[in-house]
C-alpha cells in the first residue's frame, strides 16, 4: 500500500509546508505520492517531484483548480482512494477545508493536526486549546490526518520523481468560485518564519500596531503576528492571529508585544524556540511561557529595542 | 427558509481542565459548561437572518445527554424557534455528529445549516466539511462573513493569507469562524421564557444503529511545560542575553 501527500501550493510555489508533511509520511515505510491539483501548475508539480521521498507527483491540471474548492479536490481523491493506506496534508486552512470531506466519503474518522505519530495508528495530538496532549489511536484500516508541520523535519530537495498526469473528475457546480483578497508583503510567511512579533490589544489603535511593530520586524527579518482582541479591535488583519483558532507557529524567536498571555493565544506560540515578552503587568501570564521578560511599557521598550538592533 | 443550527456542549472556554489522576481522561466533574464559542456564532448568524427576512424557522440541534438542554435552551434564549436535542449518552466525534446531523437534516429538510467550524474541546474541525461531504451539499467553511442573495449563499472564508468568498447553492453546510458576528448577550426575561419552551427529543439509536467511535483514547497528559524564564530589567539586558546567551546576531 502507498501514503497520499496532499501538497498545498499558492499558484507559483510549493508550500514549505509539504515538505515536513512529506517527513511525517515516511513513517509508515511505503512508497509516498505527492498529489498536486492546480491550473497552469506545472511548475509546482516540478517542485514537488524534487521533495526528497516522493515516489511519485499526481499532477492534475484543470481550470477548475484555478481556485480549488474542497467540493473538487475531495471528489478527486475519492476516485483514488482505494489506492491509499494513508492520506496526509500539513494542517492548513487548505487541507483542514479539504480533508475531512475527504474522510467523510470514505467513512474514515480523520485525526486533525497530529504532533506525533507513533506505531499502530496511535497518535498524539493537542486538545482544549493545548492544555492536554492525548494519546488516540485509530480503528480505521485508512488513516486520514493532518499534522502539524514544525513537529517534523522539512524533507531535503534532491528528489526526482516521476511526474504522472492524472485526469479530474466533472467539476461540482452548486459551488461558484466569487473572489479572493490577500494581502501582500514582503515579509517572510508568518508560519515559516524564524522570527515573529506579535502584537496584542495593548498596542492601541491600527497606527500605533503598524508605526511600533513594523520597524521592529522590519530590522528582525521577522513576520508580524497579533492576538485575537488586536484582530477583532481592528488593529490587525484576521490572517495574522497566532492562537487556538488562528495560525500555528514555532520560531527560532518569539516576540509576545503587551500580550497577556491567555491559552488561546499561547497554543499557538508555545512551540517557539525563544520566546520574549514585553509587558507592564509582571503578573501577565505570558511570563509563564516567556524565557526572557521584559516588564515595561511597551511604547518605551519597543522604539528602544528597535533603536539598539543594528 | 429554514436553517439548522448545530450546538455542542462544552467545558466554558474559561476553564482549564485537569486531568485524572491515571490520566485516564481529562477531570470534568462538575465543571462550568456552556455552548462552543463558535456554535453562538452559528446561532447569531442564523438569528441575524431571520431578522433580516431572509429566513422564517431557525432549529438548534444538540447531540448529547439530557444535560445538553441547557445549552439548547440557551439558543432558545438567543432567539431560535425550536430546539431538537438528540440523545446519546456516550462521547460522539466528528464523523458520528456528522451522521447524526445527516439524518436529523433528511427529516427537517433545511436550506441551510450552521455549525462551528471547530469544538474548542476537541479542536477537531471537522464536522461542518464531513455533513458536507455525506449530504453532497456545498460547503462553505471558516465563515466570517454569511449573506443570502438570489438564494445563494454567499460566503466569506477565511483562509491562510487572507479571504476568499464563495457562492453556495442552497442546500449548503455553513461553518462559522468567530469573526463572522458578535453573539448577543441573553437577557434574562429570555432565559425565563425559553425555560417554558419545549425541547423535542430524538434518540440517536433510532436515527443511525451503528454509532461506534472509531478513535479510542488510550491517554491524557499535560503538555511538555516551557521551562521557567528569567526576568530582565532593562532592553540592554534582554538584547545582552539573546546575543551571548542565545548566540542570536541581532
Ligand atoms: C473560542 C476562543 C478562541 C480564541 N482564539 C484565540 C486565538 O487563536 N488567538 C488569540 O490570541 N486569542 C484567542 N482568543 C482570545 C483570548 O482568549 C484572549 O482574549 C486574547 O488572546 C487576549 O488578547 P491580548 O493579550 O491582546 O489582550 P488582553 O488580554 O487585553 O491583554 C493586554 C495585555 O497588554 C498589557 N499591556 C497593556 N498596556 C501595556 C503597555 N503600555 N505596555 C506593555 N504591556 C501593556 C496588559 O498588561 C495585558 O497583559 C480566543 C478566545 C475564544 C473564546
Ligand atoms: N455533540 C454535538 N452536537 C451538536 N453539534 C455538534 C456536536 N459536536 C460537534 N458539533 C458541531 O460541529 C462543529 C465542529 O465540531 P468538531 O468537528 O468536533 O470540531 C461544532 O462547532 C458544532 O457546531
Amino acid at each position: 500500500m502507498t501514503t497520499l501527500v496532499l501538497a498545498e501550493h499558492n499558484g507559483q510555489q510549493i508550500h514549505n509546508e509539504v515538505r515536513h508533511a512529506v517527513s511525517a509520511a515516511q513513517h509508515w515505510g511505503q512508497p509516498v505520492h505527492l498529489l498536486v491539483v492546480g491550473y497552469q501548475s506545472e511548475q509546482i508539480a516540478n517542485q514537488a517531484a524534487a521533495i526528497d521521498g516522493v515516489s511519485l507527483v499526481l499532477h492534475t491540471d484543470a481550470q477548475q483548480f484555478a481556485h480549488p474548492l474542497a467540493e473538487d479536490v475531495s471528489k478527486l481523491i475519492d476516485t483514488l482512494v482505494a489506492d491509499y493506506q494513508v492520506i496526509l496534508a500539513a494542517h492548513s486552512s487548505f487541507s483542514r477545508n479539504v480533508l475531512p470531506r475527504v474522510a467523510a466519503l470514505a467513512d474514515v474518522a480523520m485525526i486533525s493536526d497530529v504532533l506525533e505519530i507513533q506505531t499502530d495508528n496511535r497518535y498524539v495530538r493537542a486538545i482544549y486549546a493545548g492544555n492536554v496532549h492525548t494519546t488516540i489511536q485509530s480503528r480505521d484500516a485508512k488513516q486520514i490526518l493532518t499534522v502539524r508541520g514544525s513537529k517534523f523535519s522539512a524533507a531535503d530537495l534532491n528528489g526526482q520523481a516521476e511526474i504522472t498526469d492524472i485526469t479530474a473528475p466533472e467539476a461540482f457546480t452548486k459551488t461558484r468560485w466569487l473572489s479572493e483578497s490577500r494581502i501582500e508583503t514582503d515579509r517572510p510567511a508568518l508560519n515559516s518564519a524564524k522570527v515573529v512579533v506579535s502584537g496584542g490589544r495593548s498596542l492601541g489603535s491600527a497606527e500605533k500596531f503598524d508605526a511600533l511593530l513594523n520597524p521592529l520586524a522590519e530590522k528582525l527579518g521577522a513576520a508580524l503576528g497579533a492576538t485575537r482582541a488586536a484582530v477583532d479591535a481592528g488593529y490587525a488583519p484576521n490572517e495574522i492571529q497566532v492562537g487556538q483558532t488562528g495560525v500555528t507557529v514555532a520560531p527560532e524567536l518569539y516576540f509576545a508585544v503587551g500580550v497577556s498571555g491567555a491559552v488561546q493565544h499561547t497554543a499557538g506560540m508555545k512551540d517557539s524556540r525563544i520566546v520574549v515578552a514585553i509587558n507592564q503587568d509582571p503578573d501577565a501570564p505570558i511570563f509563564q511561557v516567556a524565557d526572557y521578560g521584559l516588564v515595561a511599557d511597551l511604547f518605551d521598550a519597543v522604539p528602544t529595542l528597535t533603536n539598539a538592533l543594528s | 427558509m429554514k436553517i439548522l443550527v448545530a450546538i455542542k456542549r462544552v467545558v466554558d472556554y474559561n476553564i482549564k481542565v485537569g486531568i485524572k489522576t491515571d490520566g485516564s481522561n481529562v477531570d470534568i466533574d462538575g465543571i462550568k459548561m456552556s455552548a462552543n464559542p463558535f456554535d453562538e456564532n452559528a446561532i447569531e448568524q442564523a438569528i441575524r437572518l431571520k431578522e433580516q427576512g431572509k429566513a422564517d424557522e431557525i432549529v438548534a440541534v444538540s447531540i448529547g445527554s439530557s444535560a445538553n438542554q441547557d445549552v439548547l435552551r440557551h439558543a432558545l434564549a438567543m432567539g431560535v424557534d425550536r430546539a431538537l436535542l438528540v440523545e446519546h449518552d456516550a462521547e460522539v466525534q466528528s464523523l458520528e455528529v456528522a451522521k447524526l446531523l445527516q439524518s436529523v437534516a433528511e427529516k427537517e429538510q433545511p436550506d441551510l445549516i450552521i455549525l462551528g467550524k471547530q469544538a474548542v474541546d476537541d479542536d477537531a474541525g471537522q464536522a461542518g466539511q464531513m455533513l458536507a461531504a455525506i449530504l453532497n451539499y456545498p460547503q462553505g467553511t471558516f465563515a466570517s462573513e454569511l449573506t443570502i442573495e438570489n438564494g445563494e449563499a454567499i460566503v466569506t472564508r477565511e483562509i491562510d493569507g487572507g479571504t476568499e468568498t464563495l457562492a453556495l447553492q442552497l442546500p449548503a453546510v455553513v461553518t462559522a469562524d468567530l469573526r463572522l458576528n458578535d453573539p448577543r448577550f441573553v437577557k434574562l426575561p429570555n432565559l425565563m421564557q425559553a425555560r417554558k419552551k419545549p425541547i423535542e427529543t430524538l434518540s440517536a439509536s433510532e436515527l443511525i444503529s451503528e454509532l461506534t467511535p472509531r478513535l479510542s483514547l488510550i491517554k491524557v497528559a499535560e503538555p511538555p511545560q516551557r521551562k521557567a524564564g528569567i526576568k530582565v530589567d532593562t532592553v540592554d539586558a534582554l538584547l545582552q542575553q539573546l546575543r551571548t546567551k542565545e548566540g542570536i546576531a541581532l
